[in-house]
C-alpha cells in the first residue's frame, strides 16, 4: 500500500541542535493523523519537512527520507506545486495583507482557475467550511488583517482549504478559536476526511482524541509512540506516552 | 512574634519609600518626556520662524532697521520670482530674481535621482532581508551602512573628477557636469538610505507571514512582492521620502556635479543649478539686508514648502492605504 506520506529515518537538524530523531511513520491516505507531544517535540518541524518550508531556514538540514505520494519530496522540482498539495495552518494567524477575497482567492488564482464565478464559488464554499462565512459576508473586501485573531485564524484554515490540498496540515489551529466555533470546524474536518488526508497538531490532547484515526506522540524530537487513537489513549505501550495522556507528564 | 517579623516590615517600608520616590518623579519624567516630544516642533517652528522673517522684507517691502523704525525697502516681483527662468543678482544694471530654472533644477536632478535609486535600493533592500544569508549578509550591510556615512563632499568629488570624465567620454557631451552627473551621484547617496530603511521595515514583518505566503505555493519573488511589500509599505514609503528628502536638500554633492549654471533643462546632458546650492554659494557674498539676501531666504521657504508638501502627500497616501482598508 502506498501512504500518503511516508517518513523515513529522518532526522532534521537545526545548526548543532536536533528537532527531529530517525523518525519512522507512515500516514495512510483519508485519514485523520493525530500529532500530540509538549513544546520543543518537534512537531511543527515535522510538518516543515512534509512541504520543505524548512529550506527557508538558513541552518537546517534533513537527512533521510520524506515521501509524498511515494515519492522523495526533495527529489520533486516543482517545489510550489508540492506545496500546493499540502496547506498548512500555522498556529499564529496570519491574514495576509491583501482584502479577505483575495486571501482566499490567491492559491487557487495561482493554479490557474480566473473565471470569477468559479473563484467566487470557491471563496464561499471555503469561508463556509471554516465556519467564517456569516461573520465576513458582508465585507470580503476588507484587509484580512483587520480581524480579529480567531477570525484570522478560520480566515488562514479557508486559506489552506482554498486549493483544495490533498494533504491539510493544522498546527494548533484553535488556540484562539472559542469552543463552540471548535466543535464546528472538527465536524467539517471529519467531512473533509474523505477528501483529503489530515495531519492535525494540536496541545489538546483531547481534541486527538476525539478527532484522530491514528495518534503519535512525539516527545524531545524523537517519535516516542505511534498507534490508532484508542490505543494510545488507554493502553499505550510506553510510560511517558500514558503520562501525556493521562495528565501525569512532567 | 517570632525574630522574621522586623526585618519583613522594615523590607516593605523601603519598598513604599522607593515607591514613594518614584510616585513623586513620575510627573517630573513625564514632564520631561513632553519636552522631548514638544522640543522637536519648537525647533521647526523657530527654524521656519527665523527664515521666513529674514525673507519678509522681500515680500512686504518694510524692514525693521533697529528701534522700532521700519524702513522701505524694494519690493521683490513675486511673479517674477515664481515665473521667471533668470536668476541674475548681482547685476549692476537690473538684478534679475527669478528661480523657475533653479526649481526645476532641483526638480529634474532629484526625479532622476529617484528613478535610479528607488528601484536600486528596493532590489538591493530585498536582496538583503529576503535572500541574502550568513556572512554575506552582515557584510553587505555593514558596507552600505559606511555607504551612508560618506560626507557629502566626497561624493561631489567622485562626481566632479570621476563621473565627468566618464560622461564626456561615453555620450561625447563637452562637459560632464550635468543633470545626469548630479542624478547618479544622488542617487547613489540616497541609495544607502532607502536600502538600510526598507530593510529594517522588511525584516519587521513576521515570519510568519513568508510562511503562509510560501505555505500557499507562492514562489519566493510573489511572495515579496504579493505579500512583503503590501506588509511593509507605510516603512518603504518612508525609505522613499527619506530618499526624496535627502535629494532636495543636498547641496555640496549637487553643487559639484550639476554644473552650477542657470539653465533650464531640455535633457539630462544639461548643466542645471539647484535652489540649495544657490543658497551655499551665494549667501556668504550676498550684503546683508540686501534684497539678494531677502530672496536667498525665501528660496530656503520655498524648499521648505517642497518638503512640507512631500511630507504632506506621504501622510495622505498611508492615510488614504488605511482607508481603504476599513471599507
Amino acid at each position: 500500500m502506498e501512504y500518503q506520506i511516508e517518513f523515513r529515518d529522518v532526522s532534521v537538524y537545526y545548526g548543532k541542535d536536533i528537532a527531529l530523531q530517525g523518525i519512522n511513520l507512515q500516514i495512510p491516505r483519508n485519514e485523520i493523523f493525530g500529532i500530540i507531544g509538549p513544546a520543543n517535540a518537534g512537531k511543527t518541524t515535522f510538518l516543515k519537512a512534509i512541504n520543505r518550508t524548512l529550506e527557508f531556514i538558513y541552518s537546517a538540514k534533513t537527512t533521510g527520507e520524506v515521501l509524498f505520494d511515494g515519492k522523495d519530496v526533495r527529489q520533486i522540482r516543482n517545489v510550489y506545486g508540492l506545496r500546493r498539495k499540502v496547506g498548512v495552518v500555522f498556529p499564529l494567524p496570519v491574514g495576509l495583507p491583501m482584502s479577505i477575497y483575495e486571501n482566499v482567492a490567491y492559491a487557487p488564482r495561482r493554479s490557474g482557475i480566473h473565471d470569477k464565478q468559479e473563484l467566487e464559488e470557491i471563496v464561499v464554499r471555503c469561508l463556509k467550511q471554516a465556519m467564517l462565512w456569516d461573520e465576513v459576508k458582508d465585507r470580503l473586501h476588507m484587509l484580512g488583517t483587520k480581524l480579529s485573531g480567531g477570525q484570522q485564524q478560520r480566515l488562514t484554515i479557508a486559506r489552506a482549504l482554498s486549493h483544495s490540498p490533498d494533504v491539510l496540515c493544522l498546527d494548533e489551529f484553535s488556540i484562539a478559536i472559542d469552543p463552540v466555533t471548535t466543535m464546528k470546524i472538527e465536524d467539517v474536518l471529519t467531512e473533509l476526511k474523505s477528501e483529503m488526508t489530515i495531519i492535525l497538531v494540536t496541545n489538546l490532547v483531547q481534541q486527538a482524541r476525539r478527532l484522530a484515526d491514528q495518534t503519535a506522540f512525539f516527545n524531545k524530537s524523537k517519535l516516542i509512540e505511534v498507534g490508532p487513537t484508542e490505543k494510545i489513549f488507554t493502553s499505550p505501550v510506553n510510560q511517558l506516552t500514558y503520562d501525556y495522556v493521562t495528565g501525569d507528564f512532567g | 512574634m517570632s525574630e522574621t517579623t522586623p526585618t519583613v516590615d522594615s523590607d516593605f517600608s523601603l519598598r513604599r519609600g522607593i515607591q514613594k520616590v518614584v510616585d513623586f518623579m513620575e510627573p517630573a519624567i513625564v514632564g520631561l518626556i513632553y519636552l522631548c516630544g514638544w522640543s522637536a516642533i519648537i525647533f521647526v517652528m523657530a527654524i521656519f520662524f527665523f527664515v521666513f522673517k529674514e525673507s519678509l522684507p522681500a515680500i512686504t517691502g518694510i524692514e525693521e532697521i533697529g528701534g522700532g523704525v521700519d524702513a522701505e525697502v524694494e519690493k521683490l516681483d513675486l511673479v517674477e520670482f515664481t515665473t521667471s527662468p533668470k536668476w541674475i543678482p548681482e547685476s549692476a544694471k537690473k538684478p534679475t530674481f527669478g528661480i523657475l530654472a533653479l526649481m526645476l533644477g532641483t526638480l529634474s536632478v532629484t526625479v532622476l535621482s529617484m528613478v535610479i535609486a528607488v528601484p536600486l535600493g528596493l532590489g538591493a533592500a530585498v536582496y538583503v532581508s529576503e535572500f541574502a544569508k550568513g556572512k554575506s549578509r552582515e557584510i553587505l550591510k555593514v558596507l552600505i551602512e559606511l555607504l551612508a556615512a560618506i560626507p557629502s563632499v566626497v561624493w561631489g568629488f567622485i562626481g566632479l573628477v570621476v563621473m565627468n570624465p566618464m560622461i564626456v567620454d561615453v555620450t561625447g557631451e563637452p562637459v560632464g557636469l550635468n543633470i545626469l552627473n548630479a542624478g547618479i551621484v544622488l542617487a547613489l547617496m540616497s541609495v544607502p538610505i532607502i536600502v538600510s530603511v526598507s530593510e529594517d521595515a522588511l525584516r519587521a514583518v513576521p515570519d510568519s507571514f513568508r510562511e503562509a505566503g510560501i505555505a500557499l505555493g507562492a514562489n519566493r519573488w510573489e511572495m515579496v512582492y504579493k505579500v512583503l511589500f503590501p506588509a511593509a509599505k507605510n516603512g518603504l514609503l518612508a525609505a522613499v521620502l527619506l530618499g526624496i528628502g535627502r535629494g532636495i536638500g543636498e547641496t555640496m554633492a549637487v553643487l559639484m556635479c550639476t554644473g552650477h549654471s542657470v539653465n533650464m533643462p531640455t535633457s539630462i546632458f544639461d548643466p542645471v543649478r539647484t535652489l540649495t546650492a544657490t543658497i551655499a554659494a551665494e549667501l556668504g557674498e550676498a550684503v546683508r539686508g540686501d534684497m539678494h539676501y531677502h530672496t536667498l531666504f525665501l528660496i530656503g521657504v520655498v524648499l521648505f514648502v517642497f518638503a512640507f508638501v512631500i511630507n504632506l502627500t506621504a501622510d495622505l497616501i498611508v492615510k488614504g492605504i488605511k482607508v481603504q482598508g476599513n471599507e
